[in-house]
C-alpha cells in the first residue's frame, strides 16, 4: 500500500475517532477524509484482500451482516454493516482495520459498478432490483444494464444472484460465473416485461421465462424451502435465525452461497448467522416512554410488503413513520403502492415527515388513524405496552439515533 | 349518469404502467364515488386481456420504455378510440399520457401511439425533468393549482387540437415550453404523479363529474388540503408567496 493511501487511512481513522467523542457519528466522515486525502483509497485499500460486495433493492445489509459473521469464523473481517454504502463508507470500513484480509461490503446500487471496478472484488452478492428512489436511481432496468457493463467487464468476480428475480438473473448473466440461489421475490410488479427484449414474461409458480427469448429462471445451485437451505443435490440445512421473517432466509441463502464460494462450508455459515440478532437497529425492540417499541425498516413497496408480513397482530398498535428526504425518495407516490389496506381495523398512527402523505393514502385505504409526525412522540401517545414501529430509512435512522441517545 | 349504476374504472396494464404509484387514480376515483354513495368498481386490465368496452373511466400511468411500448401496442387494437367516441373519460400520467399521443420515444427508436391526443413524444430532453411540479390550470376548467411530481425525459409537444392541462408554474411540464398536460374532450394527459388525483381532488372530482353528468356533493378533504399547502409551499417557496401566487392561482389554504 503507497504510503499516501496509509497516511490517509490513519487520517480518516483519527477524524473519526474525533468526531465520534463529540458524540457525532464517525465513520463516514472519516471515509471522506480519507478519500479526500487519496483519491485512489478504494483501489489501493482494497488490493490484496478478499472483497465481497453485496448489492440490491432490499435486504443488503442484513446480507451484509449474516455474511460477515460466516466469514468471520475463518479469520478477521471488516464490514460497512452500519449501512453506509457510498464510497466514502467503504473507505471508511475498509480502514478500520488494515490487517483484515476480508472485507464485506454492502454497495448502493447505483454505486456499484464504479465499485465493482475500483475493488475487483471475488464475490457480487446480487439480491434483488424492484422500483426505490426513482427520482434519484431511475427506472429498474437501466441499474440492470449498468450492473451488467461493470460485470462483463469483471472477469474475476463470481456473481451469487437471486434466480427469483428477472432483472437480477439478466444482470449477472453478465457475469463470468455466477451461483444461482432460489431466494424467492414476492415483488413481482416491476417484472411483468423481459429485460432483455421487451416481450411479455410468463409466470408458472415460480418458474419464469420470456415468451420470446432464451431468458429463463436458471436452475438454482441453493434455493429457500421454508426455514430450510436444500442444494441442488438434495442435501437440507435448518436455518435457525433470531431475525424474524421470510426475507431474512433469504439474506442467508445468499449469504451462504457467497461463503461457501469462499470456503466456509454452508453448515459453518449457518451457525455464525443464527448468532446474529439485530442489524444496524433492524428489529431493535427499545423502550419510549412506557411502551417497548419495535423498529421495522422498509423503504420502497416490495420492503414494506415484506414489512406488514411482519407486523404483530392487532390490538397491537402501530406506527408507520414516512420521510422523503433524499435518500428516501424525493417522491413519496410509492405509497400508493404499498397494500396499506391490511392495517384496516388496526390503531394506526400516521408519521413522519410526509405524515400527510401517508395520512391520504390511509384515508382512501379506509384505515382509520391518527397524525403526529414526530414518531417517538406517536409511540408515547399511544400509551400500549407493546408497539410496532415501522419507519423507511431516514426515519427509521432518525428513531435509531433518537432512542440510542437516550440509552 | 351511466346507465348501469355501477361505475366501472379501468385501470389500464397495471403491471407495465405502475411504475409511480399512478394505480392510485383509479382507487381516488372509486373511493369518491363511494363516498357520495355511487357504487364504483375497478377493474385491473392485465395485458392479453381484451380491454373492456363498458367503462366509464380508463386509467393510465407511468412505466419504464420497453413496457411503455408493450402497453401501447396492446392498446393499439381500437378499444380505447371506441370507448372515447363514446364519452368516457381518459385519464393518463407519464408514459401512458405519451402513448395517448401520435407518436412517442424509447431507447430503441419511435414507436407509434393511440391518437388520441394531438401530441407527440419524439425528443428527448439532455437531463430528466425530476422534481416538484405546479402547474396553473386552464381557466377553462375551473380548478385551483395543481401540485404533483414529475420525472421523465420524453418531451411533449402539442400540436392545434389540445389545449394544454395548464401553465408550468414549477418544473418542466412538457417540454420546457411552460405548457403541462393536454386535454380534449374528456382524454386528459398530464405529467403529474402523486398520483395526481390524490393530491388533487378537484381534479379528481372534475373527471368524475363529466361522467355523472352533474356537480358532485362535497367531501371532507381535510387532510388533503395540508398536504397541498405542504407541496405547493416546498415547490413555489416562500418568495413567490410574497409575490402573490396564492391570490392568482386562488390556491386554498384554509378552508
Amino acid at each position: 500500500m503507497p504510503a499516501r493511501t496509509r497516511l490517509a487511512a490513519r487520517a480518516g481513522l483519527a477524524v473519526a475517532y474525533g468526531s465520534r467523542l463529540a458524540g457525532h457519528g464517525g465513520s463516514v466522515l472519516g471515509g471522506r477524509v480519507t478519500l479526500a486525502l487519496d483519491a485512489r483509497a478504494l483501489p489501493r485499500l482494497s488490493e490484496g484482500r478478499t472483497i465481497a460486495l453485496v448489492s440490491g433493492t432490499n435486504g443488503k445489509t442484513t446480507t451484509t451482516g449474516l455474511l460477515a459473521a460466516a466469514l468471520g469464523t475463518g479469520g478477521s473481517v471488516v464490514t460497512n454493516d452500519s449501512g453506509a454504502n457510498l464510497p466514502y463508507g467503504l473507505v471508511a470500513a475498509l480502514t478500520a482495520d488494515l490487517a483484515a484480509g476480508t472485507a464485506v461490503l454492502e454497495v448502493d446500487e447505483g454505486a456499484l459498478p464504479p465499485v465493482v471496478a475500483a475493488t475487483r472484488p471475488a464475490v457480487v452478492v446480487l439480491l434483488n432490483l424492484s422500483r426505490d428512489q426513482l427520482d434519484r436511481y431511475g427506472e429498474v432496468r437501466m441499474i440492470a444494464a449498468r450492473w451488467r457493463g461493470a460485470l462483463a467487464d469483471a472477469p474475476g468476480a463470481h456473481v451469487v444472484a437471486n434466480a427469483d428475480d428477472p432483472i437480477v438473473v439478466w444482470a449477472a448473466r453478465a457475469a463470468a460465473s455466477v451461483t444461482w440461489v432460489g431466494a424467492g421475490q414476492s415483488w413481482r410488479e416491476d417484472a411483468a416485461t423481459c429485460p432483455a427484449c421487451g416481450h411479455q414474461l410468463r409466470w408458472d409458480g415460480a418458474a419464469w421465462a420470456c415468451g420470446s427469448c432464451d431468458l429463463a429462471r436458471p436452475e438454482p445451485a441453493l434455493s429457500v424451502d421454508g426455514d430450510t437451505l436444500v442444494s441442488r443435490r438434495g442435501e437440507r440445512i435448518a436455518v435457525e435465525l433470531r431475525l424474524p421473517g421470510r426475507c431474512n432466509v433469504a439474506n442467508a441463502a445468499m449469504a451462504a452461497a457467497a461463503a461457501q464460494h469462499l470456503g466456509v462450508p454452508t453448515a459453518r455459515a449457518v451457525a455464525a448467522m443464527s448468532e446474529t440478532t439485530e442489524v444496524a437497529g433492524r428489529y431493535r425492540v427499545v423502550r419510549v416512554g412506557s411502551s417497548l417499541a419495535r423498529l421495522l425498516l422498509a423503504k420502497n413497496p416490495a420492503g414494506w410488503v415484506e414489512a406488514l408480513d411482519l407486523l404483530r397482530p392487532p390490538p397491537l398498535p402501530v406506527v408507520v413513520a414516512i420521510n422523503a428526504r433524499v435518500a428516501d425518495g424525493r417522491d413519496p407516490s410509492w405509497l400508493w403502492d404499498v397494500p396499506f389496506e391490511r392495517l384496516r381495523g388496526r390503531s394506526v398512527v400516521a408519521s413522519g415527515e410526509r405524515a400527510a402523505d401517508l395520512a391520504v393514502r390511509l384515508r382512501y385505504a379506509d384505515v382509520e388513524h391518527e397524525t403526529c409526525s414526530d414518531p417517538l412522540d406517536a409511540v408515547r401517545g399511544l400509551g400500549a405496552p407493546a408497539v410496532d414501529l415501522a419507519a423507511n430509512y431516514t426515519a427509521f435512522q432518525g428513531v435509531v439515533g433518537a432512542t440510542a441517545r437516550a440509552g | 349518469m351511466p346507465a348501469d349504476s355501477v361505475v366501472g374504472i379501468a385501470l389500464l396494464h397495471p403491471e407495465l404502467l405502475g411504475t409511480y404509484g399512478d394505480g392510485g387514480n383509479a382507487l381516488v376515483l372509486a373511493q369518491r364515488l363511494r363516498w357520495r354513495g355511487v357504487e364504483a368498481e375497478v377493474l385491473p386490465v392485465h395485458a392479453g386481456e381484451p380491454v373492456p368496452s363498458s367503462c366509464e373511466l380508463y386509467v393510465l400511468g407511468g412505466g419504464e420504455d420497453a413496457p411503455q411500448a408493450l402497453a401501447a401496442a396492446e392498446l393499439g387494437d381500437g378499444a380505447l378510440a371506441r370507448a372515447v367516441d363514446r364519452g368516457a373519460v381518459v385519464f393518463a400520467v407519464c408514459a401512458g399520457f405519451q402513448i395517448l399521443g401520435h407518436e412517442f420515444l424509447i431507447a430503441e427508436g419511435p414507436r407509434p401511439g393511440l391518437g388520441l391526443l394531438d401530441c407527440t413524444t419524439v425528443r428527448r430532453a439532455p437531463r430528466r425533468a425530476v422534481g416538484e411540479l405546479v402547474v396553473e390550470p386552464d381557466a377553462q376548467l375551473g380548478l385551483t393549482a395543481l401540485t404533483g411530481y414529475e420525472n421523465h425525459a420524453g418531451l411533449t409537444e402539442l400540436g392545434p387540437d389540445v389545449r394544454p392541462l395548464g401553465r408550468v408554474m414549477a418544473g418542466a411540464g412538457n417540454a420546457g415550453d411552460g405548457r403541462e398536460g393536454a386535454v380534449v374532450g374528456r382524454v386528459v394527459g398530464t405529467y403529474l404523479h402523486g398520483p395526481a388525483l390524490a393530491r388533487n381532488p378537484a381534479l379528481a372530482d372534475l373527471l368524475l363529474s363529466w361522467v355523472m353528468g352533474r356537480e358532485l356533493a362535497p367531501v371532507d378533504d381535510g387532510d388533503v388540503e395540508r398536504l397541498r399547502h405542504d407541496r405547493l409551499a416546498a415547490a413555489l417557496g416562500r418568495r413567490a408567496r410574497l409575490r402573490g401566487w396564492r391570490r392568482r392561482v386562488a390556491i386554498p389554504v384554509t378552508r
